[in-house]
């Protein structure tokens, strides 16, 4: 890929309006949303739960269709970029099918994208090592931790090469020191492999240590309310938090979410 | 070894129970025959008279099983396992037409599931009339099914185990459906984000996710498969199979015969459900899914 300028956003939304009809009226989701995303960008999308940042992921892959303004995704249609396996989605659970080994889940992408057999053993490697889990490739999900089972499924989303990572509120279901841990390796793994993320969460100190920028959201309509540029360098060690320039940006977080509020 | 003892104390309840539901039902025929030797029959004698009776309303446990040993295995040790009156026999003639029912019931309530998971008109057209299918008492439907195939020509094995089909599909398009349709809606989520197609899909998500569905559903449906056979025999006056013999006891209140066919077909039964069991073992154990 990349007959595209450099300086072209890798996800670009202009006027994005999404509303869901519902049975109790229709529900407006999203609200004029603007947001350019550029290459080896770490983003993440914070705000309460019904701020529509799960709905802008989904739209960005294609699962959620804006009923106005446009997205594109490598300067194409979010369709039209998942057929060319623009992303890579991680899920809110690690969603591992159980009657698959651990490498038989990262093969699964493979086997659906119609990639070569020849190059299976060799990206399963490739993605099992990024993530720590080699050795496991045998092994069942439900004989893996949580930690290692979400572990496992972004080795799946990274197996097939894409660019970008659509990641889903992927550690909020484990506990702090798990989740501590995954993130220190979820920044190494980017700074390895350059790619895109775009990271949903609703953890302020996930996402001011993960992020190069930060986007707050807020609910009905869903909109974004602050775009924040992190000032941290992107080498960052677990005890970065303790900074005053980390606890200044989380305290500019709050207060976007603390505004958001307000409305209501 | 501890799974042994609340079994055998069961079954030793449920057999207590037997013997003394025997007496009250054959007294009558026992005081009735002494009355006629003019003879009076003191508790105890009444009451071995009960369980040893040659046609009895309720055979005893004992005679049950003795019967049940003169027509398998005593005639198998003696050579003649396939001689006529051979439960043996019987049980076989029975057993060829569950199984194959039970193929056409499972592979037609395979495919019905498919289509009405993937085609909402089949899913609307198709599943009131499975359901109103098994509204139909089976004695009423399986008379008929015998004449109309008789009158083309078709006899023996193959309308039984229509009949048997006729029961042992609706289980497995139920569980099929509900199978099929047990993934999450982020495991299929995740196909999207593949740009997965239907096929796919259903090969690599759908059918390996219901497949503990389609296990429970084969259980109900062999024994359904073998219910239907065995009714299937029924109406015809056939003279093979395990229903014939409950049939032939009933024309000549063989009662022990009838009870001795009716153990035989619980006994095929629980070895068909049995063997399914493993075979879901092995199968979910070598997918990883065994619970």
């Amino acid at each position: 890929m990349g007959t595209w300028d450099v300086t072209t956003p890798v996800i670009e939304a202009k006027d994005l309006d999404l509303t869901f009809r519902t049975n109790d009226g229709p529900i407006h989701a999203l609200s004029g949303v603007n947001l350019d995303i550029e290459k080896g960008d770490f983003v993440s999308f914070i705000g309460p739960s019904g701020c529509g940042k799960t709905t802008f992921l989904r739209v960005i892959a294609g699962l959620e269709h804006a009923t106005g303004g446009a997205v594109s995704v490598n300067g194409m249609t979010p369709d039209e970029a998942r057929k060319n396996r623009a992303y890579g989605y991680v899920f809110q659970a690690a969603g591992l099918y159980p009657w698959r080994t651990i490498a038989g889940n990262i093969r699964l992408p493979l086997e659906i994208m119609d990639i070569p057999k020849s190059e299976h053993a060799e990206r399963i490697a490739r993605v099992l090592e990024l993530v720590d889990l080699t050795g496991f490739e045998k092994s069942f999900p439900w004989q893996l931790s949580g930690g290692m089972q979400q572990r496992a499924s972004i080795a799946r989303a990274l197996a097939f090469d894409a660019d970008i990572l659509l990641m889903d509120e992927p550690f909020g279901a484990l506990d702090e020191i798990v989740r501590d841990h995954l993130n220190e390796q979820l920044l190494e793994l980017w700074a390895r492999t350059e790619k895109t993320i775009a990271f949903v969460t609703h953890s302020i100190p996930e996402a001011v240590y993960l992020s190069t920028r930060i986007v707050v959201m807020s609910p009905r309509p869903g909109r974004i309310t602050d775009v924040i540029e992190s000032p941290l360098p992107r080498e960052r060690p677990l005890d970065i938090r303790d900074t005053p320039e980390f606890l200044a940006v989380a305290h500019r977080v709050r207060e976007g979410l603390r505004e958001g509020h307000s409305y209501d | 070894m501890k799974n042994v003892l609340p079994i055998l104390t069961v079954v030793a309840v449920i057999v207590a129970i037997w013997y003394v539901a025997a007496i009250p039902m054959n007294k009558q025929w026992a005081l009735d025959q002494a009355a006629r030797a003019d003879t009076t029959l003191t508790t105890g004698a009444l009451v071995l008279e009960t369980w040893s009776q040659e046609r009895p309303r309720l055979p005893a446990p004992h005679q049950v099983v003795t019967e049940l040993w003169s027509s398998t295995g005593d005639l198998a040790l003696s050579g003649s396992a396939f001689s006529k009156r051979s439960l043996i026999l019987h049980a076989w003639y029975t057993l060829s037409a569950t199984l194959l029912g039970f193929a056409f019931g499972t592979t037609l309530g395979i495919l019905l599931a498919v289509g009405i998971v993937h085609s909402r008109a089949m899913d609307m057209g198709v599943m009131p009339w499975a359901i109103a299918s098994q509204t139909i008492p089976i004695l009423a439907i399986a008379p008929m099914i015998i004449v109309v195939l008789n009158s083309i020509g078709i006899s023996g094995l193959i309308p039984k185990a229509i009949i048997s089909a006729y029961l042992s599909f609706f289980p497995v398009v139920v569980g099929m459906v509900k199978g099929l349709r047990s993934p999450a809606i982020m495991d299929l989520d995740l196909m999207r984000t593949y740009s997965a197609n239907q096929t796919q899909t259903f090969w690599k998500l759908r059918l390996p996710a219901s497949m503990p569905f389609l296990f429970a559903s084969l259980k109900v449906g062999i024994a359904a498969a073998l219910v239907g056979t065995i009714v299937g025999e029924l109406p015809a006056g056939a003279i093979r199979g395990l229903g014939a013999r409950m049939l032939s006891g009933s024309y000549y209140g063989q009662t022990i015969q009838i009870w001795s066919a009716l153990f035989a077909a619980a006994i095929l039964a629980a070895i068909l459900v049995g063997i399914i069991g493993v075979i879901q073992r092995r199968i979910l154990k070598r997918m990883g899914m065994a619970q």
